[in-house]
């Protein structure tokens, strides 16, 4: 089909499609006047009978725990599904011993640039532990703490040094810490079938809310979580990494 | 004015699959879908919002505060982690694509021309 007529088809399709969604959006609740009674029950209760003062980290790791679990498992297969796609073709093989003259390739960062990238590093990890590990109390937990850890190593390589990130988080290390933060989350609901019965009901005890050890098993279920997100950024990301760096195509060269 | 954020997603929408029809490049048409995507979180976070509503977080305020509906901030919350998954395997494809048919057009992919 020709540019041209792709475009035409688009931009009939475009208002009739325009038509629907706004037929179905003026179905919604207006702006600011929902009514939802399972938001508003989950509000009231995070707090007294779950001792979690974020709700919405009660909501990811205790409420809908097992919903988590499948998302979790989504991150954890695409990762390795772009671990399947970029993976070694026939006519390719990678050259660590080379990548040290690859890097060359770029301009390389300028040595304010790297300064500040290492200095960042510290402060980065700090606030990502910090943000996993106070998922239920403030706004964060294992999702978005895990981003922010992955960063850290992210910002090496800013700082110049594609081999040195390697060795500041070789590739095993972040394979296992992806596979052990996905298994670990599933153990936590494993411990609710196994303790109390039901699969991700809580089986530890709520402590005081507000305090670090509280809200039961959503401390350890962020953790678990933090470390998967981390592991499958990192190995997603040097994935793509190795692709521009250390893959070369054909014998030699 | 209540309909403002809705009509802001379904241009979101709208615009981002233009952004699909048009590309001329993968990474575009994939950074294109991510534009559709975020017309999801418009639309849950403003269906959740509740005037006056305050963050579901109890750590500063009284627990019988009024506040924002908090299923649908974690269902963006999943909404985010499958975007960033779809797009990094959609990039995984595109950087096989240009490996197999050295350009990144659409249009030039020879094994989608017939």
């Amino acid at each position: 089909m020709s540019r041209r007529a792709r475009l035409m088809l688009f931009g009939g399709s475009a208002v009739g499609l325009a038509i629907v969604l706004v037929l179905g959006l003026r179905g919604l609740p207006g702006f600011g006047d929902y009514h939802g009674v399972y938001g508003r029950v989950l509000s009231g209760i995070g707090v007294t009978e779950r001792h979690a003062t974020d709700v919405v980290t009660a909501l990811n790791f205790d409420f809908r725990g097992f919903d988590t679990l499948g998302e979790e498992f989504i991150l954890f297969g695409s990762v390795l599904g772009v671990v399947l796609i970029l993976r070694e073709m026939r006519d390719e093989h990678e050259q660590p011993s080379q990548a040290e003259a690859e890097e060359h390739r770029f301009a390389g960062p300028s040595e304010a640039l790297a300064a500040l990238a290492i200095g960042l590093v510290p402060g980065m990890i700090a606030l990502g532990v910090y943000i996993v590990v106070h998922g239920q109390l403030t706004p964060g937990g294992g999702f978005q703490g895990g981003i922010v850890l992955a960063s850290g190593p992210l910002a090496i390589f800013l700082a110049g040094g594609y081999l040195r990130l390697k060795l500041s988080s070789p590739h095993t290390l972040i394979e296992i810490a992806d596979a052990v933060g996905a298994a670990g989350y599933a153990l936590v609901g494993l411990g609710g079938l196994v303790f109390v019965g039901v699969f991700f009901k809580n089986f530890l005890p709520f402590g005081i809310p507000g305090h670090l050890l509280s809200a039961g098993q959503m401390d350890i279920a962020s953790v678990a979580v933090g470390f998967e997100v981390n592991g499958a950024f990192l190995v997603a990301w040097s994935e793509f990494l190795d692709q521009t760096i250390l893959v070369t195509r054909g014998s030699g060269s | 004015m209540s309909f403002l954020p809705y009509a802001v997603a379904a241009w979101l929408f709208v615009i981002g699959l233009y952004g699909i029809v048009s590309s001329r490049h993968l990474v575009r048409t994939i950074l294109s879908l991510t534009v559709v995507q975020s017309a999801t979180y418009v639309v849950l976070i403003a269906v959740g919002y509740v005037k006056g509503g305050q963050a579901p977080i109890f750590a500063d305020i009284p627990a019988v505060s009024k506040t924002v509906d908090p299923v649908v901030q974690v269902l963006v919350l999943t909404d985010v982690v499958i975007e960033a998954t779809v797009t990094a395997l959609l990039l995984a494809l595109a950087v096989q694509a240009h490996k197999r048919f050295g350009s990144l057009d659409p249009s030039e992919l020879r094994a989608l021309r017939r």
